[in-house]
């Protein structure tokens, strides 16, 4: 009998890492600014998608988006109702969408151009752990919070929370109501990503789109260089 | 809970490398993975059974080594390990710290294989052993 320790040093994820390379660098190259929105279930991302979508569209932006559940058509549906052509990923019991689920969906996509969209969003599967480990390709990785949630989701969540490029409060109008501490929010946020561009926002009233379209759109702008 | 699909690539991964070693048995796997690569350690233990059986790789142990996070300071310039995930705070100087040189890993470090002499005589007390 010989032992023998044969060194591998390979990520584990690999074949995602590199078709999420691959994307990135389609969507580099299509200028188009890949968002992934990721949150707990009902923290509101479909509602602030609603209006992200609405409001780009009426600014006469392309704008389009995957969304990804386990079952059920019924976001693409709502969303669909922007005018932004939207399709369903259903993942039937994966509690995240990878790479190879994001190429396929677009592949496959009839009339869509990457070189025609201006924003292109991938709402992640509800679930504030798993989404943290597969690299979509996106340019922005968004991460969502409600108030009613309480603020020490960041705290609880930190591998999520630390791999955002910006963050998102929302349902900000009911802030009162629930006791909503957002100083603490803040600072918990700012305790686990340092330094990331945090929105309040509510797709009810409104609040926070203009902020949070401004900084978009000047993605955008780096991204075209 | 993506811990199987996780052990899952690890089995693939590690029954490809383990072809080059025809007869070779894999006796463990070695992992590295970071405190914020989202994954469980007594989770991946506990799927590694479920994925392994009935493969080539049934019985082998798993080991799961941590890897702590690793800060880059830009106040001090330093890097630096911190306890917890709580607060991306340099130890030294306290400022936040926005840049993790380490904690992040999910990936194979190596595998340990047990190769039997070759040799035809061995070979055959080996198939009378086990008759």
């Amino acid at each position: 009998m010989t032992t023998r320790i044969v060194e591998l040093r390979r990520g584990i994820l690999k074949k995602n890492d590199e078709l999420a390379a691959g994307l990135r660098e389609r969507f580099t190259r299509a200028g188009v600014l890949v968002l992934n929105l990721v949150s707990s279930p009902g923290t509101g991302k479909t509602a602030l998608l609603e209006l992200t979508l609405r409001r780009l569209m009426q600014a006469g932006a392309r704008a389009a988006a995957l969304v990804g559940d386990l079952e059920t058509d019924n976001d693409a549906r709502r969303l669909a109702a922007s005018g932004a052509p939207v399709r369903q990923i259903n993942t039937h019991g994966i509690c995240h969408l990878d790479a190879e689920m994001i190429g396929r969906h677009l592949d496959d996509w009839a009339g869509i151009e990457l070189e025609r969209l201006d924003y292109l969003f991938i709402e992640n599967v509800g679930n504030l752990v798993c989404p943290s480990s597969y690299d979509l390709g996106e340019k922005i990785r968004v991460a969502l919070l409600s108030v009613t949630e309480g603020e020490d989701k960041p705290l609880k969540y930190p591998t999520l929370f630390n791999s955002a490029d910006a963050a998102a409060i929302t349902k900000i109008d009911i802030a009162g109501p629930c006791g909503f501490d957002r100083e603490l929010a803040l600072h918990n946020i700012n305790e686990i990503r340092p330094g990331i561009r945090v929105f309040e926002t509510s797709a009810k009233s409104g609040v926070g789109l203009d902020e949070w379209l401004a900084y978009m759109a000047e993605q955008r702008k780096v991204l075209k260089g | 809970m993506h811990e199987l699909s996780i052990v899952e690539s690890v089995v693939d991964a590690v029954t490809e490398t383990a072809a080059a070693y025809p007869g070779a048995r894999v006796t463990s796997v070695k992992l590295r993975v970071g405190v914020l690569a989202a994954v469980v350690k007594e989770s991946l233990e506990f799927c590694w059974e479920l994925a392994t059986v009935g493969t080539p790789l049934a019985g082998a142990a798993l080991v799961v080594n941590t890897v702590p996070v690793v800060v880059h300071c830009m106040a001090c310039g330093r890097d630096t390990e911190i306890e917890g995930v709580q607060s991306f705070r340099c130890p030294n100087c306290g400022e936040l710290a926005a840049e993790l040189r380490q904690g992040r890993e999910l990936e194979i470090e190596s595998i340990e294989i047990e190769e039997t002499d070759a040799s035809p005589e061995n070979a055959l007390v080996q198939g009378q052993e086990t008759k």
